[in-house]
């Protein structure tokens, strides 16, 4: 995220972020109403018993009625049970509301990211999602149970005591609350240091996480280029940017804390002052004294202790800005499903028409791209590295949206379909193999439950792949771990060529599926492919040329654009782009035909 | 046996406790101060209460309620300085704890990232971490400021009323079992909250990198109802961690109520009695309300203990583990270089108990090439994976310049290494540094050289900031040949004496590939290689070929030789040929 956004995000207030977190609460209403309830009962019992104190000790403990005293003991001794069973219910409830709205935002945010665009992914690193996701809600747990709550039943106690206060000597409450603007007045200073500083914190944490997860997923590479020292430094420096920040906050909080304390004080001491002076007038009974320095600490303790919440409060309203910036990018449109169902198979004719894309400014990575490709036919995309192949790719999955041109499918414009259709009918092995944790029938099947064990094992057996899944410990149930580390490339990407396949789509792409893999298993796969890909579009990516030796037409593509389009034999006779790369190739294999004499070296 | 563990759990925080030993005792001594002087609030609440029932002027009234802010204002400096110690320690210690986290990850081996996800170690990088932070931080402030405020107060009480004090005290042996009971339970529960924040975490990763394939297949609603589940199972662990938490909660401001209770009571009738005056009585229940708070922290305290605990036992799972790749006890640390020549001495690997290589014999004296060709999953990799001690043979041995590999320092090893994995890693960094990866500072003359011999090197030159330009995670924003290429200047850079090239051009076109290769032979003249490929074009010209064949070597010797013999090399080059044939048709 740019500091710009970083700015932006700083203007958003307490109140803003307040009424955007009400809709997740009021989807808890009824406990919600429970929890209140159970909050002003437990406050109630927790702010009668200095006024017990004071009746104990002005009607009976002054007069020697130790018989009234045991009444007020009984009272006391019911507020006490009655109190812990309110508070036992108040903390549940409040935990379990806390503990659902968490699981909410948790759900709301996953599933937002779900439909996130490619583009957004490309900016944001894994580490820096995965906080948000995990770390920042967590924070925000604590404020709907630690916090909110418990400050709504602090505020809610305030307002019983002050009350209660009122009613006993108004005159005497005004004097004790003579300090409360002070308090107001150093509560709002902290809580602006006090924000700024956790807002570095999220910043930072969100850096330290996102640099430890590319090194722990990087760390061979690391390791075989003795990177050891140099990155634990750079780690160092951030891990000591986040310890810096913290150390302001604790500053803040080292000063807020005994500030509070010294404000209730002064607040005893006007108590005392104030309250003696009108005990001598005799318009304040002992009682009344002691209750009301009760009252005292009854009042700051939370306020001190709002403190310590403020932590948690500050430190969860800084991860909710970070929350809110997420589920407030725009996904990918064409999530509404339902339009274009009716044809759930499509006929497969791909047209490119005058297509300009870029995946940045102006830096055109296509330019003017057209193309037809017939229903069933067989498409092979040549070129050099970064001529642009794959983006093609991934426009046609609307991975991307193009900035000049059409993109027709079938006729229609695919900006027309609704994503998850146009992509259920394009089956992609992409270039870069991505395998999950799970099993190996998994990885092939993915969430599909329509695709039956049979015909799992009917892929992997046209991509050559049974030989080895049969060999491994449990065959197709034997857990990958995490990218299938476990496996060799090769096998990795004969499972991704696996899945696509398994699919069934009706086009089939694949994105140099068979780079890793061994001319043997690569002409077993072929003979297979001729079959699959009878009467199914599908386009070929690869820079073995071998691989493309059953296509029907090839189009050669040079620095973002079509140089040449035809077959084989057309583009031969052509004497261009795709001619030079096959003689290349061609002669290649022919010199090393050729004795060699003297070694080229 | 549980508790021993805990306790071994809760020992392995004190060497990192020790670095600050002096915070520490500052912070007890802090500690001490503030509660000393905060005593003394009741107590001058004491002397004006007493003295009202006397003669009293308005003017002493005042020096009483000055002496309470006083009182208090010395105190809260201390306790400013306790939090500055204190606090700012347990920063230090999270700060620290984290450092020695990467750095162990750091000399961790495959094996052992193969074991751990990158989310579940994620999870105990910053979770884990926290609730150690908050056992060593607050957990040790307020614990010890409850203990000592406890002393403190019950000393200022047997000053006061010895026979009241008894009573004062009748709840807290009380408390200290009800905590006792439901210490254990906390600890075990929270273990299992941990753990499914890992699974989530873990999922959480996996899911945004395999986003790509996630929306390639259409599985966002199936990932959505994964995390549920996950999610679920999450909050209903923590459901019951509340409900003890409540309890804890809930019965430590019930006890501390008794405690006012029979103050009340008992002290009323003294009072009454005329035993105690009644500025007694108002310094008891000042002091019991001093200790109110810290009495129900203290169940948050014991909370914040075991949470500690559970998640110093699951940090130590990785600090125990033991790096099984490491520089030897035997190395001899005076080498310094090393000049290229590998031998295997009838080397075999094997991953958990299943064989991948058998009787490997080679030998590559310095300077020469050897290829490896053979079918997917035929333990090439593996075997190039050797020679860096990314993996350590399980039989035979492998030696460099004639010595064990062993001998060698790691580092030394791997300095004199240049390798382009299979798999393309590249770093979140600017073009250049990934270039200059293992190069520490590589003027502009060497990164540009080495995408040169990469043919990388005018890509580069076209980008808006050149070198300059900063790449995704993984490379994201580059093509595979680009990511490959880039990958193979990082190797070339080094001007290794050996040189590890595994399957590296695969993503590369032909012409392309052609122009590195011509590059590369003249980089690797008078250096080691060992090259990877299922092209034939590619390895033809090398001083030695290897067939590989379900971890065997079942053919060797060089192109015209293979040819010769007319084996499984000879029909793949026939293949490669009669594919292009067919082609000219
Ligand atoms: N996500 C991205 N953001 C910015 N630029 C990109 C991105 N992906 C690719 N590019 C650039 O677009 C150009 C075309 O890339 P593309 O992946 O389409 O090439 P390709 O033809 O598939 O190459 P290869 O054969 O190496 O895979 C390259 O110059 C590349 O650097
Ligand atoms: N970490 C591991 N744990 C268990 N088995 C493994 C592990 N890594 C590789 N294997 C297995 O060892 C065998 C050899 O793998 P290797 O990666 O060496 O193959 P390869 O020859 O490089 O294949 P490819 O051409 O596909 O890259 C494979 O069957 C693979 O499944
Ligand atoms: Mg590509
Ligand atoms: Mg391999």
């Amino acid at each position: 995220m740019s500091t710009q956004e970083e700015e932006k995000l700083g203007k958003v207030y307490d109140a803003t972020l307040v009424r955007r977190l009400m809709p997740f609460i009021l989807a808890y209403k009824k406990q919600a109403t429970l929890a209140l309830l159970m909050i002003l009962l437990a406050s109630a019992f927790q702010i009668i018993t200095p006024k017990l104190t004071q009746i104990g000790i002005d009607d009976y403990i002054q007069h020697n009625d130790l018989a009234g005293l045991r009444i007020i003991i009984a009272v006391f001794i019911g507020v006490l049970v009655l109190g812990f069973f309110t508070r036992l219910a108040e903390m549940y409830t409040m935990e379990w509301i806390g503990q659902h709205i968490m699981f909410d935002l948790r759900q709301k945010i996953f599933g937002h990211l779900q439909h996130l665009s490619l583009t957004f992914f490309n900016r944001n690193p894994v580490g820096r999602l995965m906080t948000r996701v995990t770390n920042d809600v967590e924070a925000l747990n604590e404020l709907f149970t630690s916090g909110m709550v418990a400050i709504f039943g602090d505020i809610l106690t305030l307002i019983g005591i002050l009350s209660i206060m009122f009613y006993m000597n108004w005159k005497l409450t005004l004097a004790t609350m003579l300090v409360l603007p002070l308090l107001f007045i150093i509560t709002i200073i902290f809580k602006i240091k006090v924000r700024e500083a956790f807002r570095a914190i999220r910043t930072r944490i969100a850096r330290i996480n996102s640099y430890l997860q590319e090194n722990i997923s990087g760390m061979m590479v690391v390791q075989l280029f003795n990177r050891e020292r140099k990155n634990f430094i750079e780690f160092d420096k951030l891990n000591r940017d986040h310890l810096d920040a913290y150390l302001k906050t604790i500053f803040y909080f080292a000063v807020f804390y005994p500030a509070v304390d010294i404000i209730g004080a002064l607040s005893t001491g006007l108590i005392i002052w104030y309250g003696g002076i009108k005990i001598l007038a005799g318009q304040l009974s002992f009682g009344e004294l002691v209750a009301f320095i009760q009252y005292a600490i009854m009042f700051y303790r939370p306020i001190s202790d709002l403190s310590e919440k403020f932590n948690i409060l500050q430190s969860a309203m800084a991860a909710s800005e970070r929350i809110f910036s997420i589920l407030d990018q725009k996904q990918e449109e064409g999530h509404a499903e339902s339009e274009m169902e009716t044809s759930p198979h499509l006929r497969g004719e791909i047209e490119f028409s005058d297509v300009w894309f870029a995946y940045k400014d102006d830096n055109w990575v296509l330019k003017d791209v057209s193309f037809v490709i017939e229903p069933g036919e067989k498409i092979a995309i040549v070129g050099a590295t970064g001529a642009g192949k794959s983006t093609i790719i991934n426009l046609l999955g609307r991975f991307y949206t193009i900035q000049r041109g059409k993109i027709l499918l079938d006729g229609q414009n695919i900006d027309s379909y609704g994503l998850q259709h146009l992509r259920r009918n394009i089956g992609i092995v992409l270039q870069d193999v991505f395998m999950f944790a799970g099993t190996v029938a998994d990885n092939i099947r993915l969430g599909n439950s329509q695709i039956s064990d049979e015909k799992i094992r009917q892929a992997a057996k046209d991509v050559n792949a049974l030989g080895f899944i049969e060999k491994l410990p449990c065959g197709f149930d034997e857990r990958l771990i995490e990218r299938g580390a476990t496996l060799s490339v090769g096998q990795r990407q004969l499972l991704a060529f696996a899945r696509a396949l398994a699919f069934d789509p009706a086009i089939l792409i694949l994105d140099e599926a068979t780079s890793n893999i061994d001319t043997e298993t690569e002409i077993l796969i072929q003979a297979a492919l001729q079959r699959l890909t009878e009467n199914r579009t599908s386009i070929i990516i690869a820079h073995r040329l071998s691989t493309i030796q059953h296509v029907d037409r090839i189009i050669a593509m040079h620095h973002g654009e079509v140089r040449e389009i035809g077959t084989h034999e057309q583009l031969l006779a052509k004497n261009g782009l795709y001619s030079r790369l096959y003689r290349l190739q061609f002669s290649a294999e022919q010199s090393a035909n050729t004795p060699i004499e003297t070694p080229v070296i | 046996m549980l508790e021993s563990s805990r306790k071994a759990q809760l020992y392995s925080i004190i060497p990192y406790l020790k670095k600050y030993k002096k915070s520490i005792l500052l912070g007890f001594v802090f500690i001490l101060l503030t509660n000393a002087i905060g005593i003394f609030e009741p107590y001058v609440l004491k002397q004006a209460i007493d003295a009202l029932q006397g003669e009293i002027t308005s003017k002493r009234l005042f020096l009483f309620g000055l002496a309470i802010l006083g009182v208090v204002i010395a105190e809260g400096f201390f306790l400013y300085l306790t939090r500055q110690t204190l606090i700012v320690m347990s920063r230090f210690i999270e700060y620290d704890l984290r450092n020695d986290f990467l750095q162990h990850l750091q000399k961790m081996s495959q094996r052992f990232f193969h074991k751990f996800s990158t989310g579940d170690l994620m999870a105990r990088a910053t979770n884990d971490l926290n609730a150690v932070r908050s056992l060593v931080g607050p957990g040790i402030m307020y614990s010890s400021n409850t203990i000592i405020l406890f002393i403190g107060a019950t000393t200022m009480m047997l000053l006061l009323s010895p026979a009241l004090t008894m009573y004062a005290l009748i709840p807290f042996p009380i408390m200290v079992l009800v905590v006792y009971k439901l210490m254990g339970k906390v600890h075990d529960i929270f273990k299992e909250a941990q753990e499914q924040f890992s699974k989530i975490t873990t999922h959480a990763q996996e899911n945004i990198s395999g986003i790509r394939v996630v929306k390639a297949y259409v599985q966002e609603e199936r990932e959505k109802r994964y995390f549920d589940q996950l999610n679920q199972g999450y909050i209903e662990i923590n459901l019951r961690l509340v409900k003890i938490r409540g309890i804890l909660w809930a019965s430590m401001s019930f006890f501390s109520g008794t405690g006012v209770l029979l103050i009340l009571w008992i002290g009323g009738s003294k009072v009454a009695a005329g035993e105690i005056t009644l500025g007694v009585l108002v310094a008891f229940f000042a002091l019991l309300g001093r200790m109110t708070w810290p009495m129900i922290a203290l169940g948050w305290v014991i909370n914040l203990t075991q949470q500690g605990i559970a998640s110093m036992g699951r940090i130590n799972e990785i600090r125990y583990a033991q790096p099984d790749i490491a520089t030897a006890a035997e190395a001899d640390l005076n080498i310094t270089s090393i000049l290229g020549e590998i031998e295997f001495r009838n080397v075999s690997f094997q991953y958990q108990g299943q064989p991948v290589l058998q009787d490997i014999n080679l030998k590559i004296p310095c300077g020469k090439t050897l290829a490896i060709v053979g079918p997917v999953g035929s333990g090439k990799s593996t075997l190039i994976n050797l020679i860096p001690r990314l993996l350590d043979a399980t039989g035979g041995s492998v030696l460099i310049d004639g010595r064990p590999i062993r001998d060698i320092p790691l580092d030394v090893l791997r300095r004199h290494i240049g390798y382009t994995p299979q798999e393309t890693f590249l770093f979140s960094e600017t073009i250049r540094s990934n270039i200059a990866f293992g190069m520490g500072d590589a003027s502009a003359n060497q990164y540009e050289e080495a995408a040169q011999i990469s043919q990388i090197h005018d890509e580069i030159a076209a980008l808006p900031q050149t070198y300059e330009t900063l790449l995704g995670e993984r490379g994201i924003n580059l093509s595979g040949g680009q990511k490959q290429r880039i990958a193979i200047s990082r190797a070339v850079i080094r001007k290794p004496s050996i040189l590890l090239l595994d399957d590296a051009l695969s993503s590369v076109d032909t012409y392309t590939e052609e122009e590195i290769l011509s590059r590369l032979r003249q980089l690797m003249k008078d250096r080691t290689s060992v090259i990877v490929s299922h092209r034939i074009s590619t390895i033809r010209e090398a001083d030695e070929i290897i067939v590989l064949h379900d971890g065997k070597i079942v053919e060797r010797g060089d192109h015209q030789h293979l040819l010769k013999i007319d084996g499984i090399y000879a029909d793949l080059f026939r293949k490669q040929q009669l594919e292009l044939e067919l082609e000219t048709l």
